[in-house]
């Protein structure tokens, strides 16, 4: 078992090979190479590595990539459902490697 | 838009970018360190705006960096002897990859930035470098269209932007990779410890007065003689979770972080039973709080963690956040129970 991933079977990421031009800007951007170029084309190597960051969908100009983006965070995800809204990780600042 | 940059572009321009260092000073290291532990963490900024850094001419490099003072040393450290721009775009203060996260970080400001420090007038090549953490706010295509500038994604890490750039522009696979590894999962330990410490304080009072309670109403001399087995355990779980948790994070082999926080809640109470050769049930009550409070810290930790995704920690939560009032609940009331029988 990998030791840095997280749960398995959850995240919302789409990849829509027909729309794919094999550009390989999604392997570029993505921090824990999810894609990697193959004949032409992207490919998921493993899914569970994704932490829907959204860094590929949004860099994607062909709109083949699809994922529900946000920070996985418990304390952003409570501030949440406390006020209202939509999860915000609302903690700055951190290290440079880190989020919140 | 072309022919009126031409036209511009043929006026004399005076660049007046202030000038910074690739050394720290020691007043960098000390703002550093009040950082970490949460002193004045909201306002610790650089100007936003275009920087030198060495002597860059108009072929020189132009890397785009957040305006959060840790990221902008960071940054200027590694780049050693290199002579390039920094373009600092305005994040609020917040960090590349949480900006890029909330949009401080996107294309918009991207675009602003270069727009309002003239970039196109002091370089004559149409390129910049931005972290690729910053790819989650930032569409480089976007930037091009908009700006004319071609963005390239540097690397994860500030530390490798020499490679990258003495490699001709190109990143290995380990370069965009994010890692986590114990030295960055401690770094964090002491914002995270800040976090809660009124709460926790709070209910460290709640717990020494409460041990006090007493079949015949409230005993003082009981208060103090008992009250030490239960703030100890509290305190004790309150840093399995903000400590031990994330530093043993890989080795303990369940993926939800509440689990990770269970089983650091539990090894605790065990310890600490055998320690203080409580009654069983004192060493059941504290465990159930324990438990709940471990693993409810362990589980805000996901939000300082690297991999971790949004769909996951709501799955997560919808388990775990249940069971853990249902914990805490259960043992504050054999806690009472015990106090009063």
């Amino acid at each position: 078992m990998k030791t840095m991933q997280y749960l398995k079977n959850v995240v919302t990421l789409k990849l829509d090979s027909n729309s794919c031009t094999g550009c390989g800007m999604c392997a570029v951007v993505c921090p824990h190479a999810v894609f990697e170029m193959l004949n032409g084309k992207a490919h998921i190597v493993d899914i569970n590595d994704c932490m829907e960051c959204g860094a590929c969908a949004l860099n994607c100009r062909f709109d083949a990539i699809k994922v529900k983006s946000g920070v996985g965070c418990a304390a952003g995800i409570l501030n949440g459902i406390l006020n209202g809204t939509e999860p915000s990780c609302d903690c700055s600042g951190g290290s440079k490697t880190s989020c919140c | 838009m072309g022919t009126q940059i031409n036209v511009q572009s043929l006026r004399p321009v005076t660049v007046t970018a202030p000038t910074v260092s690739s050394k720290l000073e020691l007043s960098d290291l000390l703002g550093a360190l009040k950082v970490r532990f949460g002193i004045n963490r909201n306002n610790y900024i650089v100007k936003p705006g275009l920087y030198k850094v060495g002597k860059p001419d108009s072929q020189s490099d132009v890397l785009v960096s957040a305006n959060y003072k840790l990221s902008f040393d960071v940054l200027r450290k590694k780049l050693d002897t290199l002579n390039v721009w920094i373009l600092v775009v305005d994040t609020k203060g917040v960090n590349v990859w949480c900006a890029a996260g909330k949009g401080n970080f996107g294309t918009e400001n991207v675009v602003k930035s270069i727009k309002n420090s003239s970039l196109e007038y002091i370089v004559k090549h149409r390129n910049i470098i931005l972290p690729q953490l910053s790819a989650s706010g930032v569409a480089a295509h976007k930037v091009k269209e908009q700006t004319g500038f071609r963005a390239v994604f540097g690397p994860v890490q500030a530390k490798d932007i020499k490679s990258f750039i003495e490699a001709g522009y190109k990143a290995t696979p380990e370069m965009r990779k994010i890692s986590f590894p114990a030295i960055e999962r401690a770094k964090l330990i002491p914002v995270d410890f800040m976090y809660a410490k009124y709460k926790l304080l709070l209910i460290l009072c709640g717990f020494f007065i409460f041990s006090g309670l007493d079949k015949t109403g409230f005993l003082f001399a009981k208060m103090l003689e008992t009250s030490l087995y239960p703030l100890i355990n509290i305190t004790g779980a309150y840093v399995a979770g903000i400590v031990a948790a994330p530093l043993f994070l890989p080795w303990i082999p369940f993926r939800a972080f509440a689990l990770k926080g269970t089983f650091w809640g539990l090894v605790l109470t065990i310890l600490l039973y055998f320690l203080f050769e409580v009654p069983y049930i004192d060493g059941i009550s504290m465990g159930l709080i324990n438990i709940s409070i471990a693993s409810f810290m362990t589980m805000n930790f996901t939000g300082s963690s690297t991999y971790t995704s949004l769909s996951g920690v709501k799955k997560e939560m919808k388990w775990a956040v249940p069971f853990q009032i249902g914990f805490i609940t259960l043992g504050l009331i054999l806690f009472i129970y015990s106090k009063l029988v």
